[in-house]
C-alpha cells in the first residue's frame, strides 16, 4: 500500500512528462524507507531531490506533491486502509456509505471515496472527457444500486415517510455524486492533465503545417521549443576533437623528450570539427511561407547550437533577413518579413541572381546551403546554373519543398530541373519533418 | 548500508547535519541536509546545481571539515582527461627503473641453467614491473584510497567533455577505478560524492540518473543574514538587516550578474572597514563595485540606488 502510494506519485510525475526511470524508482522507495511518510516538507525534499532532474521538473514536481499528497493527506495511515480493503466486500457498501453520508464523519467519507477511486482505476484516466465515465464507474463502486433500489422501495411505500427517506436518499445520491466528480477531477488534474497536452502536441507535430488552426500556432511555439531543446542537447558537444589517425611526430616527441626520446605517450593530428553554419533561402510567398516560419523558428531557437545563421527572404527578389530575426522578437518580425517580402510574385531565377550578386561570399565549403521552397516560379528562367554553382561551393545542398514529390515538374513547378543539384530534396509537411531535417544537417557536422 | 566505524557515524540524522554543518560556518537548510543524509544512506553522489556563488563548492569543503576527512578537489575544464583525473601511469620512473636494474639482472639471472630457468626466475619479478610504484594517484583515485572515508568534489562538471563524463560513470556507480595494467581498485570506504554545476551544457541522462539532485538557489533573507554573521561576527544587527534587504533589492533588479554570497560576505567586511553603521546612499555608491561586477550593471544600479536603500532601510517585516 505504501508502494502504491509512491508508484502512483510516480506514474502521475511519468504523465507530466518528467522521465523517471525503474532505477530512480527503486532509489525513490529506498528514499523514502529511509526518511519515512511522517514529515510532509521531509517527504517532499527526499522526492525532489531523488526524482526531479531539472529546474522545470522541480517545478513539475512540486506541484503534482502538492496536488497528489493533498489528495493523500486525509486518508488513514496505509496499513489501517489496508486491512479495511480486506475485510469489505463492495456488496455491502451501500448501507455503509447510507450510514457514511448520515453521520457525515468526513474522514470515513473521504476513505470510501478513496477506495473507491482506487476500485474503479482511476489513475488510468487520461483525457477530460473521461471524467463523467470514470464518476459513473466510482458511483457503481460505491454501490449507486443499493442505494436507488433502496429509493425506489422508499417511493413504492406512498406514505409520507416513505417519501421523506426518498427524497433524502436523491439528496444524499446528488451530495455523493459530486463528491465522487471532484475525486475524479482531481485524479485528472494529478494523472491526466499532463499526458493530453503531451498527446495534443504530439498529434500538432504530425499535422500538416499548412493544415494548422491559427489557435494552434501558440501550443506550436511550445512545440518547437521542445524539439530546439532536443537538438540542442544531442548536437552541443561538438568542441570535442575528432582522431583523425595520423601520428602527430612533433608533438610525440616534445611529449617524450623526458623520457629519453622514448615515444611512450603517442599523440595523435586531431582536427576540430566544423562549427555549423547555415544559409537559409526562403520563398516566403503564399503557400510556403507557413513552412518558412516554423522552420525558421525552430532554427533561430536553436542559437546555442548554431550560431553562424544566415537567412534570406525572397518571393521576386532576395533580402537578407538575418538582422531581423535575431534583433527583434520572432512573431513580429517574421509577419513583417511575410508582408513585405513576400508580396511580389515568385521569380527564382531573380532571387537567385540576387543571391550570387550581393551575397555570394556567405557561401563557403563548411555552409550547409537549406532552400525552402515549392519551386513554382512563375515560368520564368530558374537559374538552374546559379543553383548548380552554389550547390558546388558549399558543403551540402538542401532542398525543403512543401509540395509532395507527385507535384513536382507540374505547372510553373521546376522542382525537377533542381533536383539534380540538391544533395538532398526532402518533402517537408509537418513539424517533425522539419525536425529530422534539421537533426539530419546538425549530424553532418560531428 | 552505514559504516559506523568511520567518519561518517556522526552523520545520524537530518538535524544532526544540520547542526554539524553549522559547527563549521556553513549555515544549512533542510534541503541541503536531506540531501546529504540520502547522499550517505543510498551511497549515491549529489549534483548540485544553481547561480554562481551561493556555496555550492564551499557544502563540499564544509563536510569535509565537518567529518574531518580530506577533501578531493577535481576542478573540471575542457579537454580534462583520466591522466588528471584519475591516475597518470610514470613511464619515466619505470624506464629508470628498468635501465638501473639492468645491471642486476645478470645477478638476479645466476645460477639458473638454461633459458626455461632464467624465464621462471624472471617471471617471479614481473609485479615489480606492474606495481602501484608506478602509479601517480590523481584526485579521483586519491579518494578511493583513503581509509577514514573521503569528500570528493567533482567542480564545474558541465564544463568537462562528453567522454569525461562517461568515464565518471564507473567511479560514480561502483565506487571502483578500472587500471589497466594493474586492474580494478575498489574504494575502501565510499567517499561522499559531490559534483557541481552551473549549467554551461545540458548533463548526460546517464550520469543524471546515478546522482541525487539538489539546486541551491540564493538564499532567503534570514539564511543570508545568518551566513553573513557567521562569517563577518563584528558587524552590527543594524546593519546586517539592512546590507542584506539591499542585496536581496539588488537581485532583483534586472541586471548581468546577480550579486552572490560571497559578494555580500565581502561587502560585510567592506563596510565594517568604512566603520558603518548604518546604510546611506553615499556610502552604498563608494562601495558598490565590491558587490556588482560589470560596469554596466553598477551604472544600471547606480540609477536605482535611492529607491532600494529606502527601502531595504525599512523595518523588517516579521519572517518576511
Amino acid at each position: 500500500m505504501a508502494e502504491q502510494v509512491l508508484t502512483d506519485f510516480i506514474r502521475a510525475l511519468r504523465s507530466a512528462d518528467v522521465r523517471v526511470s525503474t532505477g530512480e524508482a527503486i532509489d525513490a522507495a529506498r528514499a523514502v524507507s529511509v526518511i519515512g511518510y511522517d514529515d510532509r516538507q521531509q517527504l517532499a525534499d527526499t522526492l525532489r531531490c531523488v526524482l526531479a532532474k531539472s529546474p522545470d521538473e522541480k517545478v513539475t514536481h512540486d506541484r503534482l506533491f502538492e496536488l497528489y499528497f493533498s489528495r493523500q493527506k486525509t486518508t488513514p495511515p496505509p496499513e489501517q486502509n489496508q486491512a479495511q480493503t480486506d475485510d469489505e466486500s463492495n456488496g455491502q457498501s451501500a448501507d455503509d456509505l447510507l450510514d457514511l453520508i448520515e453521520s457525515g464523519d468526513e474522514t470515513q467519507i473521504s476513505v470510501a471515496m478513496e477506495r473507491a477511486g482506487q476500485e474503479a482505476q482511476i489513475a488510468d484516466i487520461r483525457f477530460s472527457t473521461q471524467i463523467s465515465y470514470y464518476t459513473q464507474q466510482m458511483m457503481k463502486v460505491l454501490g449507486l444500486e443499493r442505494l436507488e433500489s433502496n429509493m425506489m422501495d422508499a417511493f413504492r411505500e406512498r406514505t409520507p415517510a416513505g417519501e421523506g427517506r426518498a427524497e433524502e436518499l436523491i439528496e444524499a445520491r446528488k451530495d455523493m455524486f459530486l463528491r465522487a466528480r471532484e475525486h475524479v477531477k482531481q485524479a485528472f488534474d494529478t494523472y491526466g492533465a499532463g499526458a493530453t497536452e503531451l498527446f495534443r502536441e504530439e498529434i500538432l507535430s504530425d499535422k500538416r503545417i499548412t493544415q494548422l488552426d491559427r489557435r494552434d500556432l501558440a501550443r506550436m511555439r511550445a512545440i518547437v521549443d521542445k524539439m530546439a531543446k532536443r537538438l540542442a542537447i544531442k548536437h552541443s558537444r561538438r568542441t570535442s576533437r575528432r582522431n583523425r589517425g595520423k601520428l602527430d611526430v612533433r608533438k610525440t616527441l616534445r611529449a617524450n623528450a623526458g623520457l629519453d626520446g622514448v615515444p611512450f605517450d603517442l599523440k595523435w593530428k586531431q582536427t576540430r570539427k566544423d562549427r555549423p553554419k547555415l544559409v537559409v533561402v526562403c520563398d516566403v510567398s503564399g503557400s510556403v511561407a507557413q513552412v518558412v516560419r516554423f522552420f525558421l523558428m525552430l532554427v533561430y531557437s536553436l542559437n546555442d547550437v548554431i550560431d553562424d545563421i544566415e537567412a534570406f527572404a525572397f518571393s521576386g527578389r532576395l533580402q537578407n533577413v538575418g538582422d531581423i530575426l535575431e534583433q527583434e522578437d520572432f512573431t513580429p518580425a517574421m509577419d513583417r518579413i511575410i508582408n513585405t517580402v513576400g508580396m511580389s510574385s515568385t521569380d527564382y531565377g531573380q532571387s537567385l541572381s540576387d543571391l550570387q550578386t550581393d551575397h555570394w561570399n556567405v557561401l563557403d565549403r563548411r555552409t550547409t546551403l537549406i532552400v525552402l521552397g515549392d519551386g513554382r516560379s512563375n515560368y520564368g528562367d530558374p537559374r538552374v546554373d546559379i543553383f548548380r554553382d552554389a550547390a558546388s561551393r558549399t558543403k551540402r545542398t538542401l532542398w525543403l519543398c512543401p509540395e509532395s514529390p507527385s507535384q513536382w515538374g507540374t505547372g510553373d513547378s521546376e522542382m525537377l530541373r533542381y533536383q539534380p543539384h540538391c544533395g538532398r530534396l526532402v518533402h517537408v509537411a509537418t513539424l517533425k519533418d522539419l525536425e529530422r531535417v534539421l537533426d539530419e544537417v546538425l549530424a553532418s557536422y560531428t | 548500508m552505514t559504516q559506523s566505524n568511520t567518519s561518517y557515524a556522526s552523520l545520524t540524522s537530518i538535524e544532526a547535519i544540520t547542526a554539524g554543518l553549522g559547527s563549521v560556518g556553513y549555515i544549512s537548510t533542510q534541503e541541503i541536509s536531506t540531501a546529504i543524509y540520502l547522499a550517505h544512506n543510498l551511497r549515491k553522489p549529489i549534483l548540485i546545481e544553481g547561480p554562481a556563488g551561493v556555496g555550492k563548492t564551499d557544502l563540499a569543503a564544509s563536510m569535509a571539515r565537518f567529518l574531518d576527512v580530506p577533501l578531493n578537489r577535481l576542478q573540471c575544464y575542457e579537454g580534462l582527461d583520466e591522466g588528471k583525473a584519475l591516475y597518470e601511469w610514470k613511464y619515466g620512473k619505470q624506464l629508470l627503473y628498468t635501465q638501473l636494474l639492468k645491471e642486476k639482472l645478470g645477478e638476479v639471472l645466476e645460477g639458473a641453467t638454461g633459458l626455461d630457468a632464467a624465464f621462471q626466475k624472471l617471471t617471479s619479478f614481473e609485479d615489480l614491473f606492474f606495481s602501484e610504484t608506478f602509479l601517480e594517484p590523481r584526485p579521483l583515485l586519491t579518494a578511493m584510497q583513503q581509509d577514514q572515508g573521503s569528500v570528493l568534489l567533482i567542480d564545474e562538471i558541465d564544463k568537462s567533455d562528453e567522454q569525461f563524463e562517461a568515464y565518471l560513470l564507473e567511479v560514480l556507480s561502483d565506487y571502483q577505478v578500472t587500471v589497466p595494467e594493474i586492474g580494478t581498485i575498489h574504494a575502501k570506504v565510499p567517499p561522499l560524492v559531490i559534483l557541481t554545476s552551473n549549467n554551461i551544457r545540458e548533463l548526460g541522462d546517464a550520469l543524471k540518473r546515478r546522482c541525487l539532485h539538489l539546486h541551491i538557489d540564493f538564499p532567503e533573507p534570514a539564511r543570508e543574514r545568518a551566513i553573513v554573521r557567521a562569517r563577518v561576527p563584528d558587524v552590527s544587527e543594524t546593519l546586517l538587516t539592512q546590507l542584506v534587504a539591499f542585496v536581496q533589492g539588488v537581485r532583483e533588479l534586472d541586471i548581468r550578474k546577480r550579486p552572490s554570497i560571497s559578494e555580500t560576505v565581502d561587502w560585510a567586511r567592506t563596510l565594517l572597514l568604512m566603520h558603518a553603521n548604518d546604510l546611506d546612499e553615499e556610502m552604498v555608491r563608494a562601495t558598490l563595485n565590491v558587490l556588482l561586477k560589470h560596469e554596466s550593471d553598477i551604472q544600471g544600479v547606480d540609477r536605482e540606488i535611492a529607491g532600494v536603500v529606502r527601502e531595504s532601510l525599512k523595518p523588517e517585516r516579521p519572517h518576511g
